[in-house]
């Protein structure tokens, strides 16, 4: 049918569409694995896998020389995880300093992470390695549909080609990692900026709202920041940086809905620490859950008790960070930063050019004047706003877990999909709620990857690692070498 | 690190082994002590395997330690730490001549030097090169098989 309606048909084994973080970590699991270029295309709408996560690092205040919230072996380049970053930053540097860190953290330092800028060069090093380029196709990916005969159609538009052409690859496997469905705004903060039509008073933290920063440089203003989580918390970075480095007098008001006063949680064997209206938390969720106490408790669970567990667990948080309390104290102190627990009820623009947010409190309700207002709370959008992910729900049987994303199994198999032989996967933000928390992170996208190769490992598209795979695999590695 | 309980004992077992088992085997020839070679073998392996064996009872503490821990992780400093403790109760049981099998005298600095080399080769393969050959050991735990 595909063909009668001239459509070109690529043969390939194995697709990955979305070509961000989650293609190139499965991917470079693959080719390590063994897998040669030509059983593998990347279809994706972007250059480099980077290249959506730079940008949105970037405009969230983690520009390359500022770190990330990752930990030291989480390499999306390595997937040994040795040499770690720390281990590698202080051979760069030739500096005991981020080792003495992962020495003694997380208690007498920080979390050891790593800068943005060494995260993208290893990248890049790994993408020419295992010859990312050679896999990769550009187009708009429209659908996968099962195929008749097993296996899959992934219908692609070249970036160059006139209306109604289309392309479309026949494979066996599909894998999925197609990001963030979108971004979502506080309602009351979309209704603001459909009404007014004003996307330069109220911001999203997500968006480049660089404007921000260069207006209060020029004349002293107000911010109004709404969320408690880690871009909250690096964008009050940012605003303390700038008002440290420039000598300004910027006022910060700060909004959170949900206000944490100290250590919180259902029994003193599952306490999390917290204060001053944040929750905090070295990583996304507890550490354990990229492999140990935790991962394998929920490994076990279903529906709603998976679904408690994953609220018990993640919700917003942000890490305690040394240089973040100090930059608080100061700002509590000198009375230039301040803290309201409450919601929204409405916005609107006064004559002078303020932004005023009425803002319900336990107290009642009171008036907030600021002249921007940033929306750090990145929220995100429902998966079927994504064309690909609506078009799996309704046609092709993918259903949805437990906290409404897509229903994997353990294997990252799309559950319900299968088509003969065929086998389509999904990993990444996409998959949240599943039997493994910690699927937007870069070491749970090489759990998902590695969970994935094993599968198809079983299936034949590869071999599996073993010990002596893996060490020489390394040794290649580490040679800079082709898999 | 973080390990689940089966994944510490068996990480202990198997780093103990392999690693405590090839450092042993090389420097207990050098270490000071008069008796002959043969005994100085049979002591030093019984300590190591005194080491794993007090070491699986360790691991139950660390393992309810952890549980007041949100993160349930085992910071790297606290696997470094812990040798401390471990090494002073081998120490004192090895002097109320309570691990069975040990011939002649087991001098103080013999055993510190065994001691610290065991514990430093298994604590740093543990914390990174461990994960080069068992690419999904630090996914499960830390079980080995």
């Amino acid at each position: 049918m595909v063909a009668a309606a001239g459509i070109p048909i690529v043969d390939v084994p194995l697709v990955s569409v979305g070509g961000g973080m989650g293609s190139f970590v499965t991917v470079d699991y693959l080719r390590i694995a063994g897998a040669t270029t030509d059983r593998i295309r990347v279809l994706s709408d972007i250059d480099y896998p980077w290249q959506t996560y730079e940008y949105l690092t970037r405009v969230s205040q983690i520009p390359r020389p500022e770190r990330i919230r990752s930990d030291s072996a989480s390499r999306p380049d390595n997937i040994w995880g040795f040499p770690s970053y720390a281990l590698a930053e202080a051979i760069h540097d030739r500096s005991l300093k981020p080792l003495r860190q992962v020495l003694v953290e997380p208690i007498w330092a920080d979390y050891y992470t790593p800068r943005a800028g060494q995260v993208f060069t290893g990248l890049e090093r790994e993408a020419k390695r295992i010859r990312y380029s050679d896999m990769l196709v550009k187009g708009q990916v429209r659908m996968v549909r099962r195929r008749k005969g097993g296996g899959y159609f992934t219908i692609l538009t070249p970036p160059d080609a006139k209306p109604a052409r289309r392309v479309a690859y026949r494979s066996q496997f599909v894998h999925l990692a197609v990001g963030y469905p979108g971004l979502k705004f506080l309602p009351e903060l979309q209704a603001f900026r459909t009404e007014n039509q004003d996307f330069y008073h109220v911001v999203s933290a997500y968006e480049d709202h660089e404007h921000v920063y260069d207006r209060l440089r020029a004349k002293q203003g107000v911010v109004l920041i709404r969320g408690g989580g880690i871009v909250a918390s690096r964008v009050l970075q940012r605003l303390m940086d700038d008002r440290a480095k420039y000598n300004l007098s910027t006022e910060i008001v700060h909004l959170f809905r949900t206000y944490i006063s100290g250590s919180h949680g259902p029994s003193p064997w599952m306490r999390r620490k917290g204060g001053n209206g944040w929750a905090y938390q070295g990583f996304n969720y507890p550490k354990s859950v990229w492999g140990g106490q935790l991962k394998a408790k929920m490994r076990r669970l279903e529906g709603d008790q998976r679904a408690t567990e994953y609220k018990l667990m993640g919700g917003t948080n942000t890490p305690y960070r040394r240089r973040w309390q100090q930059q608080m104290n100061e700002g509590r102190a000198g009375g230039w930063y301040r803290v309201l627990a409450g919601t929204v009820e409405q916005m609107k623009v006064r004559e002078d050019g303020m932004v005023i947010s009425q803002v319900k409190t336990s107290q009642g309700v009171g008036e907030v004047a600021a002249d921007f207002v940033i929306d750090c709370t990145g929220l995100e959008a429902d998966i079927s706003e994504h064309r690909v992910l609506a078009d799996l729900l309704e046609h092709s049987g993918a259903g949805r877990n437990p906290v409404g994303r897509l229903d994997v199994e353990r294997t990252f198999e799309l559950r319900g999909t299968s088509s003969g032989t065929g086998v389509a996967y999904a990993s990444g933000a996409a998959t949240l709620g599943g039997y493994f928390p910690g699927v937007d992170t870069f070491l749970g996208l090489q759990i998902a990857a590695q969970e994935i190769t094993d599968d198809l490992a079983r299936r034949g598209f590869c071999p599996k690692i073993g010990p002596g795979r893996s060490v020489s695999q390394w040794l290649r590695w580490a040679r800079n070498q082709q898999p | 690190m973080t390990p689940t309980l089966s994944g510490r004992i068996q990480t202990r077992i198997f780093l103990l082994a392999v690693v405590g088992g090839l450092i042993t085997l090389v420097i207990v020839p050098v270490l000071p002590g008069s008796a002959p070679l043969g005994d100085k073998y049979r002591d030093g392996f019984l300590i190591l395997l005194s080491v794993a064996v007090l070491g699986v009872l360790w691991e139950l503490l660390y393992h309810f330690l952890m549980q007041w821990r949100w993160e349930k992780d085992w910071p790297t400093l606290f696997g470094l730490a812990t040798g401390v403790p471990e090494g002073l109760l081998v120490w004192l049981l090895l002097s109320a001549g309570a691990v069975p099998g040990i011939v002649g005298h087991v001098g103080g600095a013999a055993f510190l030097i065994q001691f610290i080399l065991i514990w430093l080769g298994v604590w740093l393969v543990a914390n990174g090169p461990m994960r080069v050959p068992f690419i999904r050991w630090r996914f499960i735990g830390g079980r080995v098989w």
